[in-house]
Formats: structure tokens, C-alpha cells, sequence
């Protein structure tokens, strides 16, 4: 039986590999057939900004990657509220329209029916 | 229970994989079982065979190696992130025409697959770092 597994990304899109490596973890895990989803949280909400560009810093455009969760059959893709408002975030300055925005009160209930959490 | 753990910080820097260890023991006195270790980002510096710590302080690597051994735990690190960082076995030294290896004996070089594996199978899956 497939097993609820929730990623958790909390950290910036740059600055650490942090936020590359959990993206890589979630593409390699989107082929094990579980019920996968993802959670950008803190500040790994900075990830959905679609107006970024890494260029001069030599690294991977993340807002370029993450569209191809769909086609990952990732489709469980959540957003969390709170760390969007804190950061003046509003959703349309994500890149992900399926994305999922959640306030803390269901990030909980979220949580609790997860069989296994991968936290970045 | 079964238990899996994932270590994301390097040794010495953090003091993630210390407690990671400590976990895996404290888990192993009580009679569960470990399945997985699984070395990701900066974590797969565990498995480098050429650090040197001083005498007087402790040896993650070899703790790690022999507590795999004794209790035939599975110890691998995530090969994307370690080729990054220089962690190599034979094979993958090979391969890219490096001129030495220096995964330690006891680990196992896999693909992120394994940590998924991990969660799947485990009861648990518990991290350490990040």
C-alpha cells in the first residue's frame, strides 16, 4: 500500500544547496508510487517567486524547475500562508498555480496524516 | 520498530550526525531495528576515508563503520551529492578518471531512491541536520 510522504522544504531558493537538494530528493522520489506531496514553508516560500533570476550568481533558476512537478505527478503541492505573509508574498507572484495555499491550522492536520515526513 | 535515519550535516561542523549516532544506539539497546542510514547533502562527508581528527577527539567515521558492522546496518551515502563534494568509491573514481577513491570501507555509494526505499520501509523515518 502506498505511503503518505510529505516533503518539507523550508529553506531560500540560494544561499545554501539546501532547497536544490530537496528538489532533487522529491523529483527522485516521484517515481516509488507513493501518495508524495510537497510543503514550502519558512523560507522556502521564496522558491515560488516567479520573478527570479539567478544568473549572475551561476546558479539554477529553481522557479524554472519546480513547474515540472506536475508532470512528476507531484500534484500535492502546498504553500504555507503564514510564511507567504510574513514575507510580503502575495499568490500571485508564484510560479505554481497548483499550488495549494495553507494556513497553519491545516499545515497541522497536513502533518498528522503523513505516514513519513522528508524535512529540509 | 523500524527505524531509518537521514544525516544532512557534516561531521564535525554540525552536531547533527553525533546525535544521530547517539539515536541509532539508543534505538538499538531498546531492541528496534535500524534499516537504513542514509547520507545526504553535506552528511556524506561521514564517509570520507581520509580524515584525520585528532587523538583526543572522536572518530565519527569509524563509529559509523563499526556500528554498521555490528549490527549489519545498511550505510549509504547519496551519490549526486557526494560526487559534488569529492566522495568517491572505486568504481565512481574510475569513471570519471580520478586520481584515487576515498569512500571508507562499510559505505555504500546509492541513489536518493534509497531514502525514498528508507521511508517506505521503515516505521520511521527520522532526520538529522538541515
Amino acid at each position: 500500500m502506498a505511503k503518505k510522504i510529505l516533503l518539507i522544504s523550508r529553506h531560500a531558493p540560494y544561499g545554501t544547496s539546501t532547497a536544490k537538494e530537496a528538489l532533487d530528493a522529491l523529483l527522485a522520489a516521484s517515481v516509488y508510487d507513493q501518495d508524495l506531496g510537497v510543503l514550502f514553508m519558512d523560507d522556502g516560500v521564496f522558491q515560488l517567486l516567479a520573478m527570479q533570476d539567478s544568473a549572475a550568481i551561476e546558479q539554477k533558476n529553481i522557479a524554472a524547475i519546480l513547474p515540472v512537478l506536475p508532470l512528476y505527478d507531484v500534484e500535492n503541492i502546498y504553500v504555507h500562508w503564514e510564511s507567504m505573509q510574513q514575507r510580503g508574498i502575495t499568490t500571485t507572484e508564484l510560479v505554481l498555480n497548483a499550488a495549494q495555499v495553507i494556513d497553519s491550522d491545516a499545515v497541522s492536520c497536513l502533518l498528522a496524516q503523513q505516514d513519513q515526513l522528508l524535512s529540509f | 520498530m523500524k527505524f531509518a535515519l537521514a544525516i544532512y550535516s557534516a561531521p564535525y561542523s554540525s552536531q547533527a550526525g553525533e546525535s544521530a549516532y547517539h539515536f541509532a544506539l539508543a534505538l538499538l539497546a531498546q531492541g528496534h531495528e535500524l534499516y537504513r542510514v542514509f547520507f545526504y547533502q553535506d552528511g556524506v562527508y561521514h564517509a570520507t576515508e581520509l580524515a584525520a581528527p585528532p587523538q583526543d577527539e572522536t572518530n565519527i567515521h569509524a563509529r559509523w563503520q563499526a556500528l554498521a558492522q555490528q549490527h549489519q546496518v545498511d550505510i549509504v551515502v547519496c551519490i549526486a551529492a557526494a560526487l559534488r563534494r569529492g566522495i568517491l568509491n572505486k568504481e565512481e573514481a574510475e569513471r570519471y578518471t580520478k586520481p584515487s577513491s576515498n569512500l571508507a570501507p562499510g559505505f555504500t555509494i546509492g541513489g536518493l531512491g534509497q531514502l525514498l526505499d528508507a521511508a517506505v520501509i521503515a516505521d520511521r523515518l527520522i532526520t538529522f541536520g538541515s
